[in-house]
């Protein structure tokens, strides 16, 4: 599938985004992960405080079709919860890169952006889905 | 695309929740090449079948067709099947199976029709199956067929043409909408759909995936075999005792009666949840913290707008009203049992 990244941020293969801004990592999901979803149902987002693991499962979302756990790029803990998208999924929809952002994850540090995709080679990752 | 039983299956095309929206509102086209096609001929292909399944293959008429169970001898359910009997070679039949039992079921009903003097034949791959679902079927079919499809009643078929190309249409489907089912040479299926496509488009004639095609199917009541049919799954427990014969002599019908005359230890009820979390199959069903049944079925129900699904639960649980609970991940949300099915058109 085409996936529109943008290069602003960094990508995992299980397809959530991860973009830092002003010290703290953002944490979505992308096009082609709501494309592969479609008709979105439920979201189960942690609340601020949680302890989040890299590369251990910090929520979930739920589509007519499935139900898909949310990767955690980053270790670190939960600073803010778009707490709006239980009841505004069609943002998520419509606009996973911006409005449809998930938590911000104060990292501890020790795990960087440095190794996940670029959005060239989330693209490529994207398009054999 | 999605890989099942050696198909690429058309899942869907866009929105599955549009998709089925649209179905009831106007019309759908399916590709349906993956389910299994048979044909039943030979002297004995009547009383081979009369064997095989549980309906009364005698009572059949020329040009009827009937939903039936393909029985083993311990009552176990093979697949659920439709048998059509031939419009005009009036001792031949045709049964349509699910994808997923196709070979299964054809090696089944040959060991069973030989010795009875039936020959079944695989005709899956030569014969297409395209259906078009939805309340304006029949507007859109009807200019390009040889024969009045006004007069084709619910579950009865016939062989004519459509847009020149010889084929067979039922008044079958799956999706509790009016509808047909074509059969037509693989070869020319691409034709018809292309055809279909073109000259349905102006009433609203779209190609719909096989998502929603369960989504509709559920809502419509519709039993589909893997939930809530299967080898431990008899007939009384999933509410399909309306097409057992018991007196129709079907390998079988010896543990049926006795289920029969037991009462079902559990049975297949709808439920309805306002919780957004969909019912999935396997899912626990809950009654005062404890498991008591298991979901079959579940989905997002566009005309119900709530989730939806079938479960197996005992029958002191079955009734209309009865508040009980499904279990997501050790979390419990609410349901209540209601009628099935969830959908009904008017008529």
């Amino acid at each position: 599938m085409a996936s529109s990244a943008p290069s602003d941020r960094k990508y995992l293969a299980s397809h959530e985004w991860a973009k830092d801004q002003d010290g703290e990592i953002v944490v979505g999901i992308t096009d082609v992960a709501v494309e592969l979803l479609s008709d979105l149902v439920y979201i189960d987002l942690p609340p601020v405080g949680k302890k989040v693991t890299q590369g251990e499962v910090f929520g979930e979302i739920e589509s007519v079709k499935a139900v898909s756990d949310l990767v955690a790029p980053v270790n670190g803990e939960v600073t803010a919860s778009n707490e709006d998208l239980a009841d505004h999924l069609d943002d998520l929809a419509q606009d996973p890169f911006d409005k449809g952002w998930m938590i911000r994850i104060k990292s501890d540090g020790e795990a960087s952006l440095d190794a996940l995709m670029d959005a060239a080679a989330y693209v490529k990752h994207a398009a054999v889905e | 695309m999605v890989p099942f039983s050696g198909w690429d299956m058309p899942v869907q095309y866009g929105s599955i929740l549009d998709e089925a929206r649209h179905v009831r509102a106007k019309c759908g086209l399916f590709d349906l090449c993956h389910m299994g096609r048979f044909r039943v001929t030979g002297s004995g292909a009547e009383t081979a079948l009369q064997r095989l399944v549980t309906n009364n293959v005698a009572k059949i008429k020329p040009g009827v067709i009937r939903y039936a169970l393909l029985t083993k001898e311990d009552g176990g359910v093979l697949d659920d099947v439709l048998v059509y009997r031939d419009p005009e070679r009036t001792e031949e039949f045709f049964v349509v199976v699910n994808a997923g039992n196709c070979d299964r079921d054809l090696e089944w009903m040959q060991t069973h029709a030989a010795p009875l003097g039936g020959t079944v034949t695989d005709h899956t791959s030569e014969l297409a199956m395209i259906a078009l679902q939805g309340p304006a079927s029949e507007s859109i079919l009807n200019p390009h067929t040889g024969k009045d499809l006004a007069e084709l009643g619910y579950y009865k078929w016939i062989h004519t043409r459509v847009f020149d190309i010889e084929v067979s249409v039922s008044r079958t489907g799956y999706t509790g909408e009016d509808g047909f089912e074509i059969y037509c040479p693989t070869k020319q299926a691409v034709r018809i759909w292309d055809a279909l496509v073109e000259t349905g488009a102006a009433l609203g004639l779209l190609p719909i995936g096989l998502a929603a095609r369960d989504t509709l199917r559920l809502e419509a009541g519709m039993a589909l075999y893997g939930h809530e049919l299967s080898e431990s799954i008899n007939p009384y427990e999933a509410g399909l005792g309306w097409a057992v014969k018991l007196k129709s002599g079907f390998i079988g019908a010896e543990v049926l009666a006795a289920v029969k005359e037991n009462g079902p230890a559990r049975q297949l009820v709808g439920l309805e949840t306002t919780s957004r979390r969909v019912p999935r199959q396997d899912y626990p069903v809950i009654a005062d913290g404890e498991q008591i049944g298991f979901v079959a079925s579940g989905t997002f129900s566009p005309v119900r707008d709530c989730n939806i699904a079938t479960a197996f639960v005992p029958p002191d649980y079955a009734g209309v009203g009865t508040q009980l609970g499904f279990r997501v991940r050790d979390k419990d949300e609410p349901a209540s049992v209601v009628a099935l099915p969830f959908y009904k058109r008017d008529s």
